[in-house]
């Protein structure tokens, strides 16, 4: 039976990805929105906020990423939801399956749907005039720490998806996520900030994550940042998982 | 308590024909409990279901139906007692227990956002059947969907919706079918349909096991019967021993009017392609389920 994990995997993906391509507010929220607050910042408000980069773009292009992340996920926590809800997810669990390709279906939807947004994303800043000298490797360790961002949000979004009473409480719990890389260095530097502000700023994972990624692009030495990113990052993705497979073992008892 | 007369009437020997001895049933329930909280579900349920028959189970709102068949299912530990589906054990060996049932109805479903062709390759793919794609288009047509089958499931009709969802539950041949309230909220075209497939899957050597809260739905279906309440089966047997449990019959003159099933069913005649295709567009306004 468990031998069909990558088959039924596969296949739960083939599924979940088609709720994603059909249906187009999914798509619009997770790379047009994002997309949108690019234009505003760097055309509107750019000018006026002086990041240390020549071009606001560039400083700009890590944190959008991560903000379209955390509002893509939040579909991932609706979309289990909607299984739940619809009995589909009982009828898989009915099945000689392995049930964890349940699970891991939607994670994997999420890794991907997530990854072709930020691929868009970075295409668009590109032709804004976003500039990196990053070579292959740098290349990989962004798309590296971008994934391992999705995994952990990911599991996040099991969580919510799982314990959820209605539509709108899946997908609430990704307002703050989105929130938090404009209490960060993603828009602006955090030294500009008040004491407390700066204070909450320079010790949230977004930070770091995003310091990481900028000092890649710039081909800058990433220093403590990358350690202290990748700490948060399995951190946040260990505890989601295992507190994931606490709620979905409480469901499914 | 049971006096031996009535005991044999209640629990008579394998009455369907064929039916060979020593051949073990198909579901084997004993003393199962579950409770949610503090209300007790299920109080010790007991009874078997013979290979190849039809068994309804009967029970209002809230007597446990769902929750047996969740059990029954591998969805639900009960809290005591024992199962055995097709011969495996539901707690020792759920796995094999999945390999050999199917689950459809009232809390089973389809994705609404493939269509049903995509939804019947799905389920074909995950149960390892080859030739998945054919399996579906097989389906399709014994099903009447075969023109529907490119459409997303979100434009059926209940009664399709239905259709497909069995359609599903008997990809891979499962030996033992649950079919969980399978005609709540149908029309009685749909009903009648649904009534047919389960026909069909009896003939097969299929076992069913019916939920239902509609006692026509028992009578015209069932091989055996049983009745859940408050937590108990309280009766098993025959449409016909069941019958006995209550005075002989008196005769007495009643003039016969036509039911308004019957009414409604002449004047709406039988199912054709343009009835189907109305039925479609009356779902897809009031987006059914």
């Amino acid at each position: 039976m468990s031998s069909h994990v990558l088959s039924d995997a596969n296949v739960m993906l083939g599924r979940s990805m088609r709720h994603v391509t059909r249906s187009m507010d999914t798509i619009i929220t997770v790379t047009i929105t994002p997309i949108a607050m690019m234009l505003l910042f760097v055309y509107v408000l750019g000018g006026a906020i002086n990041a240390g980069t020549d071009d606001y773009v560039d400083y700009l292009t890590p944190g959008i990423l991560l903000i379209s992340i955390a509002s893509g996920i939040a579909y991932t926590a609706y979309r289990l939801y909607g299984d739940l809800q619809s009995g589909i997810f009982e009828r898989f669990h009915s099945m000689p399956i392995a049930r964890s390709s349940v699970l891991w279906g939607h994670v994997l939807t999420s890794l991907v749907s997530n990854m072709i947004s930020v691929a868009i994303i970075v295409l668009v800043a590109l032709l804004m005039g976003f500039r990196t000298s990053a070579g292959v490797g740098a290349w990989l360790a962004v798309a590296g720490i971008l994934l391992l961002f999705t995994l952990a949000l990911s599991w996040l979004a099991v969580i919510a998806g799982l314990a959820a009473s209605s539509p709108d409480g899946a997908s609430a719990f990704s307002y703050p996520l989105i929130f938090l890389p404009f209490i960060s260095s993603a828009f602006v530097p955090t030294e500009t900030m008040p004491a407390p502000v700066e204070w909450f700023a320079q010790n949230q994972p977004v930070t770091s994550i995003v310091n990481s990624i900028r000092s890649l692009f710039a081909e800058q030495p990433v220093g403590d940042d990358i350690w202290v990113a990748l700490a948060w990052l399995v951190g946040i993705l260990i505890v989601a998982y295992v507190f994931a497979m606490v709620v979905y073992r409480k469901k499914i008892a | 308590m049971l006096d031996l007369g009535l005991l044999l009437t209640l629990y008579p020997p394998p009455k369907r024909g064929a039916m060979n001895t020593t051949v073990p049933p198909a579901i084997r329930i004993k003393g199962i409990e579950k409770s949610y909280k503090d209300l007790h579900v299920l109080k010790g349920v007991d009874f078997d279901v013979a290979r190849g028959s039809v068994f309804a189970l009967l029970g209002s709102n809230g007597a446990g139906k769902t929750t047996l068949v969740r059990i029954l299912s591998t969805l639900l530990k009960p809290d005591a007692g024992t199962a055995e589906v097709d011969g495996f054990d539901i707690g020792a060996d759920p796995g094999r227990v999945r390999e050999s049932i199917s689950l459809t109805g009232q809390f089973a479903a389809v994705d609404e956002i493939l269509t049903g062709r995509e939804n019947l390759v799905m389920i074909a793919r995950l149960r390892q059947v080859k030739e998945p794609k054919a399996v579906a288009n097989g389906l399709l047509a014994r099903f009447g969907l075969a023109d529907a089958g490119g459409r997303r499931v979100a434009t059926y009709s209940g009664g399709m919706r239905r259709r497909l969802d069995i359609a599903m539950s008997l990809i891979g041949e499962p030996s033992v079918i649950f079919l969980d309230e399978p005609t709540t909220g149908l029309d009685p075209e749909a009903r009648i349909e649904v009534w047919n497939i389960v026909k069909g899957l009896a003939d097969a050597g299929t076992t069913v096991l019916l939920t239902t809260q509609y006692l026509d739905e028992a009578e015209k279906l069932a091989d055996r019967i049983a009745i859940l309440h408050q937590g108990r089966i309280i009766v098993d047997g025959t449409l016909a021993e069941l019958r006995t449990l209550l005075p002989a019959a008196t005769v007495e003159y009643v003039e016969r009017q036509p039911t308004l099933e019957e009414v409604f069913l002449s004047l709406v005649g039988d199912r054709s392609p343009a009835a189907d295709q109305a039925a479609e567009k009356d779902a897809d306004k009031e987006g059914t389920r």
